[in-house]
């Protein structure tokens, strides 16, 4: 009996690393890995062929010669002497914008179609499910070029602003001019002493913050609940708008006006930002609506009739308990779906956007040929931007996940 | 298990990949084929038919190559390559050639690994502009929102020009011609700025093409032509001489109509050099005798190429001007078939 | 008991009231017209801006749709014609797509061989149809397997040779696995198995099916992939992809659930990667960069570089569904597979699988129809899909000029095949739901 449970100690047979579970795993892992390590030393051996016999070599100091082109949407200063680092740089920002501001209208489009796609009014559902089932089931690049081309179509070019009787005219009392080539808004001018403004806000946004806490405690403790709204409106307003009027107005605006061939002055607008924007965030759009009408659909009916039967009205109902749960059905399929936007900016070469990939992808590693570097480059910066998106979104599920205990 | 089609397909093409270690002429003359780079679309220049048949002037010389090396100018299998995909197009063997309206430059030239055949077209880039807008000059343009199509050293130029002219611009990079064609029209900018052909050719399609000018400025030169991979120079003496054969066959008079009855023998030792009835020309070249012969018949000389293509009698309308013989005036002077 | 009681209350009824009609206002257009558009002030507001909207849209759409041209050889043509109709040439002309139709779902496939595409296509519901509906005979299942090579004799044809010779390769694994076995014991088998295929394929398969073919020509007229194009490219390319990657995403799925440390890290780090990236950077790679990694001389056509670059991408999204699959699986299948004492193997191929493949099928779709999708991308690496040829087209001289009418012909065949896919994929969820309730 004692051989049964005592292990052999002395013979180590070679057939042990198969057939012995203890080993077998260990010689599968290694397998693999050798494997995996021979699998990728010979791409890069390859590669490194196929360099020397095309007389190239890979370094990154393209990156540093002059750009030579220009880029019409650019957050940070460049110019056509800048290096091609710089343009690639100007191309992330752009990206990084389009798939924020993106995101941000995709949650509210979404979040609107898909609970008015539960709504009782049954023009509305169905014009809502004809929204969803049109842009789910139609690839996003058609919808990109749709929008861009709708745009171009049907808004006036700025020579129509031009003349006494102009065909069209500048919206908002002449602050806002929506043109084929973008729309222009006014754009702040800062003066002296301006920042003690700026700073006032901020401080008031802290202040919101804290005042939202207080509430919350005070509400726990006595059971009285503020006007929070009210309140938090007035601190959002009331201090900077006073300081403003002390400091003796020091932030202008800058109105978009007419000149030369295209508006001047404000911000500019591009419609080829406008376009992804729009298109990319319907896009997306669509999916979120239907992860969040799934998500409403799985709080059970007795949840929502548990509230009324406590007095709670709708509005506190949705907000207080079918949101939260229905949250925690939302928010993963919702990382992928924010995922697939800014993956889908990527897109943005249909339209002229200029993006990463237009600049470091495009016009850089057409110039310069080196198609290795640029694009591993390329590669590198969408993944650390998507790995950084799904870590945010991890931790917000992690909050609103289901505490178990 | 549907793995293994892959794995079939894979097979495949490695064998075929065996092959493919000879000289670029070995490799068509087995292929039966030739692997010729066009671009996707442009009036004029390559597009193709209901039927799928590619016409154009680019196209032109992708068939004159497969006439000199096959005999036979329907023997190309066309490969239609954006401006970002075209260079690795050729450097990777996947064409033989590439006819794609493309500038000859140092860096393609050195830095790329390529070798120019020669230029069949010299253009430069030009602007256009609604007539209404009021502009008689480039330098004009202060300011002005430009379209621009991307991957092409166009954008270069366009920086160049206006910066060294001290002028504000505002490009709009747009990934094909015919998009960039339909923001100029909607007035989304104010200026479409391409090579001069390009500019006719879009302009030639405009319900009103009266209502736009192309301004007189030519900011830059862009000799276009095709291009063969560095190395393998019986290749591209292939594709140079061929280039050149279809130039000195107009210089001599030589057309499609003409060339059954001059290849019988002429006076002229040139013509009959070039067409294989004196001499060892093709021989030398590794191709048939009677190859400029083939040439002609497929495609016609450089005039006829053209005036079919591009020229005024086509809805392009482009004037000979720099693409004339160099006895009338133009850029066009091959070396003489000695 | 009963009957003295009805006597002894008078007023008792004995019978049943006859069914009365709802009052007016409860009943019919009405009555739905107010429960579901005007159940309030707020809602009838929405309801009338809602149906505004709708006018304005068929108002603004439908007069530019219904009146156009079928009819016409080129663009000016067909403005010619709009205007002496009506006076003026702001309808659509749809006689791009009666010209142009053939070219935009088939590319430039030789126009004598369209049967060999759309035969491809009807078999492919044959033998998808025992996947998708589970009460056809298990048989149709064997036909389902072949089906690949099927549709790669249909689509690209060329000797019939080289796909039996593909198949061969199956035959003689199984065969070798099965001579090896009693002699050299199971491992020797099992690494037998995949290895002998292997090397048939990589060595043997090529020349063997050239004899056949020298010796037996059998083969039907071969098609370029470059000739391949239009909606059918889309069709291939996502079908290819999602075929292949099906094999590799279970691989990965596995991988990923595993406690082996290396495996799990190899195979997280790929799915990660591959979805981290888009696709565009991916199709790049297949046209730029694919031919610097692999040996020198190599050059396969671009379709099946991009078919190989999608399947990765595929794949890595597949191993997510499989997943999914296997987390949704109750503990105790796993826990009741090793109390039977199955190695994790059979485990897996008894148990584990057939029941996730099954819950993943809706998954499965929904990456297909993505995938589907995003094979409009291909256009920015020079292939001509439908999209692409839209571009084309307008660079003929003919048309020039031209846009929505062919978006919109693009847009409309998209959806259909997308919605339609999704209506089953929808219908599937709800029949897998309740057979789980």
């Amino acid at each position: 009996m004692t051989t049964l449970s005592d292990p052999h100690q002395d013979s180590f047979k070679l057939s042990q690393l198969i057939y012995d579970s203890r080993y077998r795993s260990m010689t599968i892992q290694a397998v693999a890995l050798a494997a995996f390590v021979l699998a990728l030393g010979w791409l890069v051996n390859n590669a490194v062929v196929n360099l020397a016999a095309a007389g190239k070599d890979f370094n990154f100091s393209f990156l540093s010669v002059r750009a030579g082109y220009d880029i019409n949407q650019r957050l940070v200063e460049y110019s056509s002497d800048s290096d091609h680092l710089r343009a690639a740089y100007v191309g992330l920002l752009n990206t990084l914008l389009v798939a924020f501001m993106g995101c941000i209208l995709a949650t509210i489009v979404g979040v609107a179609a898909g609970v008015l796609r539960l709504s009782h009014n049954w023009i509305t559902a169905k014009i809502m499910t004809v929204y969803v089932e049109s842009f789910r089931n139609i690839p996003v690049l058609l919808w990109i070029i749709a929008f861009f081309a709708v745009l171009t179509e049907s808004t006036p070019a700025p020579k129509a602003f031009r003349g006494a009787e102009p065909e069209a005219t500048m919206w908002l009392n002449d602050a806002v001019a929506v043109t084929n080539r973008g729309t222009y808004i006014p754009a702040p001018v800062w003066g002296d002493g301006s920042w003690v403004v700026v700073v006032t806000f901020f401080l008031s946004l802290a202040a919101i913050v804290f005042f939202g806490r207080y509430a919350q405690k005070r509400f726990e403790r006595t059971g009285l609940s503020l006007p929070t709204f009210r309140i938090k409106l007035a601190i959002f307003a009331v201090p900077a708008v006073l300081v403003f009027f002390v400091m003796g107005s020091p932030i202008g605006l800058e109105y978009p006006a007419l000149k030369g061939f295209n508006f001047r002055g404000g911000f500019h607008v591009r419609n080829s930002l406008i376009a992804l924007w729009l298109a990319l965030s319907f896009y997306a759009g669509a999916f979120i609506a239907e992860n969040v009408r799934a998500g409403i659909l799985a709080v059970s009916k007795g949840q929502t009739e548990a509230a009324y039967a406590l007095g709670l009205r709708p509005g506190k109902t949705m907000n207080l308990v079918v949101l939260p749960q229905a949250l925690r059905v939302i928010i993963p399929p919702m990382i992928s779906n924010y995922l697939n936007l800014t993956k889908n900016t990527s897109l943005a070469i249909a339209v002229g956007y200029m993006d990463l990939r237009a600049t470091l992808g495009g016009i850089t590693l057409n110039q310069t040929g080196r198609e290795l570097e640029a694009m591993m480059m390329m590669m590198l910066i969408y993944l650390v931007i998507s790995l950084c998106i799904s870590s945010a979104m991890n931790v917000y599920n992690k909050s609103v996940m289901l505490k178990e205990r | 298990m549907k793995k293994t089609v892959f794995l079939g397909a894979l097979t495949v093409a490695s064998f075929a990949a065996g092959l493919a270690s000879a000289g670029t002429l070995e490799d068509v003359q087995a292929r039966g084929k030739l692997n010729c780079g066009v671009t996707t679309g442009l009036t004029g220049f390559a597009a193709p038919d209901a039927n799928g048949v590619w016409n154009g002037f680019d196209v032109a010389i992708c068939r004159a190559v497969a006439a000199a090396v096959l005999g036979d100018g329907a023997a190309v299998e066309f490969t239609p390559t954006t401006g970002q995909t075209r260079f690795t197009a050729l450097g990777s063997g996947e064409i033989d050639v590439l006819a794609r309206n493309t500038t000859w430059t140092f860096s393609r030239d050195v830095d790329l690994k390529f070798e120019f055949a020669g230029v069949n077209l010299y253009d430069g880039q030009g602007f256009m502009v609604p007539k209404d807008l009021g502009v008689s000059s480039a330098k004009d343009l202060d300011g002005a929102t430009v379209c621009i199509q991307t991957g092409t050293t166009t954008e270069l130029n366009l920086a160049d020009f206006f910066r060294a002219n001290n002028i504000s611009y505002e490009p709009v990079p747009i990934e094909t011609n015919a998009e960039a064609q339909q923001q100029y029209l909607a007035g989304a900018c104010d200026v479409y700025t391409t090579d001069a052909s390009g500019l006719a050719a879009t302009r030639a399609t405009f319900e009103n093409p009266g209502d736009h000018i192309v301004l007189p400025e030519i900011i830059s030169k862009e000799p276009l032509g095709p291009l063969v991979r560095h190395g393998d120079n019986e290749w591209g003496d292939i594709v140079r001489w061929t280039l050149n054969t279809l130039i000195v066959a107009e210089e001599l008079g030589v057309s499609s109509a003409n060339v059954e009855e001059l290849a019988k023998g002429t006076n002229n030792p040139e013509v009959n050099r070039m067409l294989g009835t004196e001499g060892n020309l093709g021989e030398q070249l590794g191709l048939s005798a009677d190859w400029a012969k083939n040439i002609i018949m497929a495609v016609g000389n450089y005039g006829e190429v053209f005036e079919r293509n591009i020229g005024e009698t086509t809805p392009i309308g482009l004037a000979r001007g720099l693409n004339a013989q160099w006895k009338d005036g133009g850029l066009l002077y091959a070396p003489p078939f000695r | 008991m009963t009957n003295s009681a009805s006597h002894d209350h008078a007023y008792v009824r004995d019978e049943m009231l006859s069914e009365m009609a709802p009052p007016p206002g409860e009943t019919g257009l009405v009555h739905w017209l107010r429960d579901n558009m005007f159940s309030s002030v707020s809602n009838g507001l929405l309801t009338l801006v809602a149906l505004y909207a709708i006018y304005a849209m068929l108002a603004a759409v439908l007069p530019w749709m219904v009146l156009g041209v079928w009819n016409a050889g080129s663009l000016s043509e067909c403005r010619e014609i709009l205007a002496a109709k009506y006076g003026d040439t702001d309808y659509a002309c749809w006689a791009v797509l009666s010209e142009r139709w053939k070219q935009l779902l088939f590319g430039f496939y030789p126009q004598d061989l369209y049967w060999r595409p759309v035969l491809a296509l009807v078999l492919l519901f044959v033998a998808l149809a025992p996947l998708l509906f589970d009460h056809l005979p298990r048989k149709l299942l064997i036909f389902s397997a072949l089906y690949p090579f099927v549709m790669y004799l249909l689509v690209w044809g060329g000797s019939v040779w080289v796909p039996l010779s593909v198949i061969a390769g199956f035959a003689i694994g199984y065969f070798a696995s099965k001579i090896i076995t009693p002699v050299a014991g199971g491992l020797a088998g099992t690494i037998a198995l995949f290895l002998a295929p292997v090397i048939w394929w990589l060595f043997l398969a090529g020349p063997i099916a050239g004899l056949f073919e020298d010796i037996i020509p059998l083969s039907i007229e071969a098609v370029k992939s470059k000739t391949i194009g239009g909606f059918m490219i889309s069709i291939v390319i996502g079908l290819s992809g999602i075929a292949l990657s099906l094999p590799i995403g279970v691989v990965l799925a596995l991988g990923r659930q595993s406690d082996l440390l290396i495996v799990k890290s190899i195979c997280v780090g790929f799915i990660e990667f591959i979805r981290g990236v888009p696709l565009i950077t991916l199709l790049f790679t297949a046209s730029l960069l694919l031919q610097y990694f692999l040996p020198k001389g190599t050059n396969f056509d671009i379709v099946l570089r991009v078919i190989i670059m999608v399947t990765l991408f595929a794949s890595a999204y597949m191993a997510e569904v499989i997943r999914g699959g296997l987390a949704a699986l109750p503990r105790g299948q796993y826990e009741a597979a090793d109390a039977l004492g199955l190695t994790y193997w059979q485990a897996q191929k008894l148990i584990i699988m057939p029941q996730a493949l099954k819950i993943s099928i809706p998954g499965i779709v929904n990456t297909f129809i993505g995938l589907f999708k995003d094979t409009t991308l291909v256009i920015f690496i020079g292939i001509f899909d439908i999209l692409g040829l839209t571009g084309a087209i307008r660079a003929s001289t003919e048309w020039n000029g031209i846009y929505w009418e062919l978006f919109i012909f693009v847009a409309v065949v998209f959806w259909v095949c997308c919605f339609s896919m999704s209506q089953y994929s929808q219908w599937l969820e709800r029949k897998l739901r309740t057979d789980h309730v």
